[in-house]
């Protein structure tokens, strides 16, 4: 806890503070990762196509490095109360990072095959979505940085429009593909791409959980915001 | 002596004094206990309950009182002049700390076990029976049947059955502390209180002991009081923090390790103390 009084042995704070800092840096990557991938789709930049999906190994090479500090740190210090949480929230967040930086890489990747088809239609929708999730995934990494349980709370509740804002897309996109079959193989890639922004939002939502608990020692609320409604849309040609 | 007959008819040989009470109600209610030597005052306005039949793990730096508690329970402090107790420590409906209450049967319902082991300078056997005969008249194979049942709840008994007649001096420290519990289940008590029973015991041994305290609180009321927080949490079910001779809080243990409520408590569990 960053407000707490310094632990008696002072190798155990620095450990916590290593701790801090790989995901933090995890953090920083996943964020670029997703900045690149969404200029890769809106400015059909392949370059940064390339570098997002080169970024994900080293996230995985962090997460994989968290995982195996977690384990020493569990097996040597024996944290216990808000150390604990702490230590066991790391190991959860850094996972929701590495997912993260995948659906970062793929979005990416789509953005390569998109990039060969000429769009009659305009990507406002699916902008104003990346946009969205980018500035969700900052606010809860500054979060994690602080230990802002308040800031975490309210990315946990910004979660909605991002979810209100795929299922408007899911619709439109459908609308497309029935109005011309030569639609389909593009906006099933942007379809795959809005769910993949929709998926980080929710990863950035199961971090500010775990960060909320890690501070608080409660948990948020059951219920949490959760709006993505397509798997029951069902939407009919026109007769 | 209508109470020792009573005990000794209750006694079938393999069981644990009855207990009238139901398992709801705390063993021992401790209310508004202060307590002083001289004018040093180690305890304040403590309220705790023992649930009965659960290990109650007390925590906290050394003099936080944690340890005074523990001799309050039995009325330890009774023979130091200077030293008293006020308040009300509630067992079976009548007040313990209260000079009526007869000390040797008290101290024959509230066992304790101390932080290093206190054998007797005699044989395995005479350490057993020696307590028991301070309460009870038995026959020679009642009292040998009793010796085997301490010695079995103490984990002992295979350990040393085929040498009851030789001095405990010679067992190890490990099996010295388990022939001390089983001298106090002997006189079959109704509460156990730990005094940092493991703190002279090495790793097996300490685990030995925890194992020993997990089975007895089938049927003993258990306090604990502990250095070692890992023994706290593997051990207790509800866990107390004691600091400057307040209780700070007390909780489940698994609340206690994972999310404790106050500050302080924090601050210590996690090696914070400032």
């Amino acid at each position: 806890m960053s407000d707490a009084p310094e632990h008696l042995v002072k190798s155990y704070d620095q450990e916590l503070k290593r701790l801090r800092n790989m995901m933090t840096q995890m953090g920083g990557i996943v964020e670029s990762q997703v900045a690149l991938a969404a200029d890769a789709i809106m400015q059909r930049d392949a370059a940064s196509a390339t570098r997002a999906v080169e970024e994900d190994p080293k996230v995985n090479a962090l997460e994989r490095e968290v995982e195996t500090f977690v384990i020493r740190l569990l097996a040597l210090r024996q944290p216990v109360a808000g150390d604990l949480r702490q230590i066991v929230a790391a190991l959860k967040i850094t996972g929701d990072l590495e997912r993260i930086g995948d659906y970062a890489a793929n979005v990416a990747k789509r953005s390569i095959v998109l990039a060969q088809f000429s769009l009659p239609y305009s990507l406002a929708g699916l902008a104003h979505m990346a946009r969205l999730v980018q500035g969700q995934l900052k606010s809860i990494i500054d979060a994690l940085g602080d230990n802002d349980a308040e800031k975490a709370t309210e990315v946990w509740r910004s979660d909605q429009v991002v979810d209100d804002i795929y299922n408007a897309l899911f619709r439109e996109l459908i609308t497309y593909m029935m109005e011309d079959p030569r639609n389909i193989t593009p906006c099933t890639h942007l379809l795959f791409i809005a769910k993949n922004l929709e998926r980080i939002g929710d990863h950035a939502t199961n971090i500010a959980e775990n960060l909320y608990y890690a501070v608080k020692g409660e948990s948020l609320p059951d219920t949490r915001p959760k709006g993505d409604t397509s798997a029951y849309a069902v939407i009919r040609p026109r007769e | 002596m209508g109470e020792q007959q009573d005990r000794q008819a209750s006694f079938g040989g393999v069981q644990a004094r009855a207990t009238s009470s139901n398992m709801n109600e705390p063993r021992i209610a401790i209310r508004n206990l202060d307590f002083y030597y001289g004018d040093n005052r180690a305890l304040k306005s403590i309220q705790l309950d023992l649930p009965d039949r659960q290990v109650t793990g007390m925590i906290g730096p050394s003099g936080c009182g944690k340890s005074t508690l523990l001799r309050v329970m039995n009325r330890m402090y009774d023979l130091y002049p200077g030293q008293r107790a006020t308040g009300e420590v509630m067992m079976d409906g009548e007040n313990i700390i209260d000079p009526s209450v007869d000390l040797n049967s008290l101290r024959a319902r509230v066992g304790m076990v101390f932080q290093k082991p206190t054998p007797f300078p005699m044989t395995i056997h005479e350490n057993i029976t020696f307590g028991v005969r301070l309460h009870e008249k038995l026959s020679k194979a009642a009292m040998d049947e009793r010796v085997e049942w301490s010695l079995t709840r103490g984990a002992l008994w295979e350990e040393v059955k085929d040498r009851l007649h030789t001095s405990a001096m010679g067992l190890s420290g490990g099996q010295q502390q388990r022939l001390c519990i089983a001298r106090t289940i002997a006189v079959r008590p109704e509460v156990i209180l730990f005094d940092e029973p493991t703190s002279a015991l090495d790793p097996i041994s300490t685990l030995k002991i925890e194992e020993l305290i997990d089975e007895l609180k089938n049927d003993f009321t258990i306090a604990i009081v502990t250095h070692n927080m890992q023994q706290a949490a593997r051990c207790a079910d509800q866990v107390a923090f004691f600091y400057l001779g307040e209780m700070v809080e007390v909780a489940p243990a698994g609340q206690m390790f994972t999310a404790p409520r106050e500050r302080r408590t924090q601050e210590y569990i996690t090696g914070r103390f400032g």
